[in-house]
């Protein structure tokens, strides 16, 4: 039926370039060199952009979302504030994602990375790596155990430190919702001063980064939590109320 | 007409330097975390198809390579077919997931895919594609990931007719979207900026 074919291969909402930082924003030296010039082309989107891969749970290690655990020697754990950080993974049009891939990478307690291009005098921890995943649940929520990593200075021409952070990259269902971003704690002092993170315009924008304190998921005597929701591209949703009008 | 979506996407903030930590692991030496690195292979020996072998490297606007980026390709099977639930034409190929994802090297820079030549996929209002790989490329100093896609220059015929070239005006920047055979394989570099910026899509 067309319209069920119309809501399998749906175009995605057209991306909101000035809510996303544009390419180039000199305060953050980096992009100075590495921001194209030219405009973007304008692509209609085919089957090529409204696909994606699907990521099946077999590929997921049973210890892949908890960065407490997924490094340490056995019987220890690494140095730190341990968190939770969960929330909803939504598209636009407010409807979980189930099945998205999360993945997520970050600096240990000190602000180290586990990576031979960082040299910060802060120590590596012996039972922390620093990466985990795992895919959202039938709903779209996620849920994943780490450190809370330590903010860091970064070479960027001045006394720049980073807020604490933790990166993530999340898939949804199309190659065009493909996103990077990064998650953010509330009360950060470090978060006006980031010219990262102050490469996006629209405060609205930045809060939408930044994981508030949920003591209502915190467990006592244990582990405290934060929530965020991630927002993914949705598809054009006339399509969807065409087709359910045509059922 | 469109419905206003209730909801902002995220906004994008850079990979940074260290995105292989959470995505290609194994290769800056965090083994035992992930078996292995999501992406990396994309081809076993049940996998249809003739086998293409790419290489390439991304150059910023001084002409440097680019050590710490990451890309990641998606692209249809020999047939045409795209190996996700939203494919409705048929069924792909079960031994090629369509997706690869690769670190350029972190002293050379460059990257490289082996991976099948795609079939064509029609655009939306049904004219046939030139075979093409889209292509998400991310790094320390790029805001938000970008968006191109690599097409063969040995499919002359198949690219004059593909209405994603010939909607781009310059036949020069289109150019900039071909990977040319060299060797055992075809060559794609990527430039950021300059005379022969790469041509990026807004999708
Ligand atoms: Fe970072």
């Amino acid at each position: 039926m067309a319209d069920s074919q119309k809501e399998l291969g749906a175009a995605f909402n057209k991306r909101d370039r000035d809510w996303h930082p544009a390419a180039d924003t000199p305060a953050y030296r980096s992009t100075i060199l590495r921001s194209p010039k030219q405009k973007l082309v304008m692509l209609e989107q085919s089957l090529s952009e409204t696909t994606g891969p699907v990521f099946g749970q077999n590929a997921i290690g049973a210890l892949d979302h908890d960065l407490i655990q997924n490094f340490a020697q056995p019987g220890e754990s690494p140095i730190g504030e341990r968190i939770i950080v969960h929330g909803h993974i939504l598209d636009e049009n407010g409807r979980g994602v189930p099945n998205a891939l999360l993945e997520v990478w970050q600096a240990n307690a000190g602000g180290r990375y586990r990576h031979k291009n960082d040299s910060y005098l802060a120590p590596l921890d012996p039972n922390f790596g620093g990466c985990g995943r795992l895919l959202s649940d039938e709903n779209g929520y996620y849920s994943f155990r780490t450190i809370k990593p330590g903010p860091y200075p970064w070479p960027n021409g001045g006394n720049d430190w980073r807020p604490a952070h933790i990166h993530y990259s999340l898939f949804g269902s199309g190659f065009a919702q493909r996103l990077i971003t990064q998650i953010y704690f509330e009360g950060d002092p470090h978060i006006a001063l980031c010219p990262i993170l102050n490469s996006i315009n629209d405060p609205k924008a930045i809060d939408q980064l930044v994981a508030r304190l949920d003591m209502e998921h915190t467990v006592p005597m244990d582990i405290r939590a934060y929530r965020l929701n991630m927002i993914l591209r949705g598809r054009d949703s006339t399509m969807f109320e065409n087709r359910m009008e045509g059922n | 007409m469109s419905q206003a979506p209730n909801l902002k996407e995220s906004p994008s903030q850079t990979a940074g330097p260290y995105v292989h930590i959470g995505c290609t692991p194994n290769f800056v030496g965090i083994s035992g975390v992930y078996e292995e690195d999501a992406g990396r292979g994309m081809l076993s020996d049940e996998t249809k198809g003739e086998r293409i072998h790419i290489r390439g490297r991304i150059f910023d606007g001084a002409g440097d390579i680019v050590k710490d980026g990451l890309i990641e390709i998606w692209q249809a099977d020999a047939e045409g077919l795209y190996n996700s639930p939203d494919e409705t034409r048929g069924t792909a190929d079960p031994a090629f997931p369509g997706w690869g994802r690769q670190p350029t090297d972190l002293e050379r820079g460059d990257f490289v895919f082996d991976t099948i030549r795609p079939g064509r996929v029609p655009a939306s209002d049904g004219r046939m594609q030139a075979p093409h790989i889209s292509l998400w490329i991310v790094a320390r100093g790029i805001n938000i990931g970008l968006s191109t896609r690599l097409y063969l220059a040995d499919e002359a015929e198949a690219n004059a007719q593909d209405p994603v070239l010939a909607s781009i005006a310059d036949p020069m920047r289109r150019e900039t979207l071909l990977a040319v055979r060299e060797g055992d394989g075809f060559v794609f570099d990527i430039r950021l900026q300059g005379d022969r910026e790469t041509v990026f899509f807004d999708v």
